[in-house]
């Protein structure tokens, strides 16, 4: 009985998550259109607002192209693994008091755990692809994805000694309700990294270059087409909504608000995952693309010295002030 | 009953994988069989109540250092077998040595003894978490034997960067 309920609950959650998915997309074209004086999609359902489901079913239907010299065993489960780690991490994740699918002591952990799964994906859908553009994509991500995962467990380990746990649920209570409570105040040095990190690790702009479109094609997933493009799409967006949440949970203080919706619990949550969002798009509209260079020395000169500091800082007050 | 079944899932996929990852042709696909290989060491480590080991297990081995290994093969060789010398050179010779080793390690069995009982059976472990338990020990009891560890890894670190930072200044002038 007990494992049927936990059964229809991850199926909720995911409906719900791969409906998010969807409209995210919808979100990020609509906003980016609106920014750069467009309309964005605008025809099919009223402003565009079916654009999420045609695109689900052309891709779904489209032709699944395997190139001739490919691994494809490799090729066909790259994608998978790929969404399969992005929505296993959505298991710890607390969207409200109590609505968390697995409440584990290491849930921080698990999730770094599952995102370091994820960037498999990306490295053996170039490789296997056998094509030098998703070759370099892979490769490219792959030196990110080390590199920028070192900055980001490095920020978080402020929080934890915070809050003294890394159970997710734990680390939003540690927090309270109120609005000073909230951990981007003491630990604001790790919120800068956290961010920075968050955006290379989810391959968005200004971190982009496993899929830079104007000397990469489409980067690791320049040979896929159909349904399997559209997973790895998925997985990124997913990814997204996962760092997102990260970052609501250990600095915005997760689902506390002002005031409580009794109706819907996850309301603050959601209001902040999405303000998150926001700002992920936004940036992706202002900000061009760094060189691979740069994108090294900041996080290896830049940010895991900041993050280093922080954790010193962090524990010199917490051991006077106890 | 459930966690016995369990076991024994990890068990015989540690060994298939293990067996798979030397056999295979592909370097590449043997990297990834390791990688099968370390999930189920972790759910080894969940068994015995050792959740913080097994996050660790799969972000430092399987998320950092199996990626490196990744690395290292795309940039060396491609999709090309491994061709080497044979170490032994009659094919009997080495099964008897292999058979030979194989007895001994079995016959060795029925001298592993259990340890002692710690401070920490798995009740209490559960009860205070394991990442704090590990903590606890490492930082009070074992923290000579850690500090020594730390200083080994930093020699290493230091070593790198010297043998890495040697040819640079040679090579730029040259250019």
């Amino acid at each position: 009985m007990h494992v049927l309920i936990l059964f229809i609950e991850i199926l909720i959650l995911f409906a719900i998550i791969m409906l998010h998915v969807a409209y995210a997309t919808y979100f990020e074209r609509k906003i980016i259109g609106h920014m750069q004086v467009r309309m964005g999609p605008m025809r099919v359902g009223w402003h565009g607002l079916l654009q999420p489901i045609a695109d689900g079913i052309k891709s779904f239907f489209k032709e699944d192209v395997v190139p001739e010299q490919a691994d494809v065993v490799t090729f066909r489960a790259a994608p998978i693994i790929c969404l399969t780690a992005m929505l296993t991490s959505l298991a710890v994740i607390p969207f409200a008091k109590g609505w968390v699918l697995a409440n584990i002591n290491v849930g921080l952990l698990f999730i770094f755990a599952m995102s370091s799964l994820a960037s498999y994906g990306v490295i053996l859908a170039g490789w296997a692809s056998n094509s030098k553009y998703t070759f370099l994509g892979g490769l490219r991500s792959m030196a990110q994805v080390i590199s920028y995962e070192v900055a980001m467990g490095l920020s978080l380990v402020g929080v934890m000694m915070l809050s003294g746990t890394l159970n997710l649920t734990k680390i939003v209570e540690a927090q309270g309700g109120s609005f000073g409570g909230m951990y981007i105040f003491p630990q604001i040095i790790a919120f800068f990294v956290f961010f920075i990190a968050m955006l290379a690790e989810t391959n968005r702009v200004p971190f982009d270059l496993p899929e830079a479109e104007t000397e990469l094609v489409s980067g690791y997933c320049t040979e896929y087409s159909g349904m399997r493009y559209a997973i790895f799409f998925m997985a990124e967006y997913i990814g997204m909504m996962v760092m997102s949440s990260i970052g609501t949970i250990c600095f915005l203080g997760g689902w506390n608000g002002p005031f409580e919706v009794t109706i819907f619990p996850p309301f603050w949550f959601v209001v902040k995952v999405y303000a998150f969002m926001f700002v992920f798009i936004w940036i992706r509209a202002t900000l061009p693309r760094y060189r691979y260079d740069q994108l090294m020395s900041i996080g290896w000169k830049v940010l895991i010295p900041l993050a280093l500091g922080n954790i010193v800082l962090t524990g010199f007050i917490k051991a006077f002030t106890g | 009953m459930f966690t016995y079944l369990f076991f024994l899932y990890c068990a015989v996929m540690i060994v298939g994988t293990g067996l798979l990852a030397i056999t295979m042709r592909n370097p590449v696909h043997a990297v990834l069989m390791v990688l099968v290989l370390f999930f189920h060491m972790a759910g080894l480590y969940l068994i015995l109540g050792a959740e913080f080991l097994a996050a660790v297990q799969i972000i430092v081995y399987a998320g950092a250092i199996l990626v490196l290994y990744l690395f290292v093969l795309f940039l060396v060789s491609l999709r090309d077998e491994v061709k080497m010398d044979r170490f032994v050179t009659s094919a009997w010779l080495g099964r008897i040595i292999s058979v030979g080793l194989g007895v001994s390690l079995i016959a060795m069995l029925p001298t592993f003894v259990l340890g002692q009982k710690g401070h920490w059976p798995m009740a209490e472990v559960i009860k205070a978490t394991h990442t704090k338990a590990l903590g606890m020990e490492m930082y009070t009891s074992y923290i000579l034997p850690f500090e020594i560890a730390g200083l080994i890894l930093l020699i290493a670190v230091i070593g790198g960067l010297v043998l890495a930072k040697h040819d640079t200044p040679t090579t730029i002038e040259k250019s």
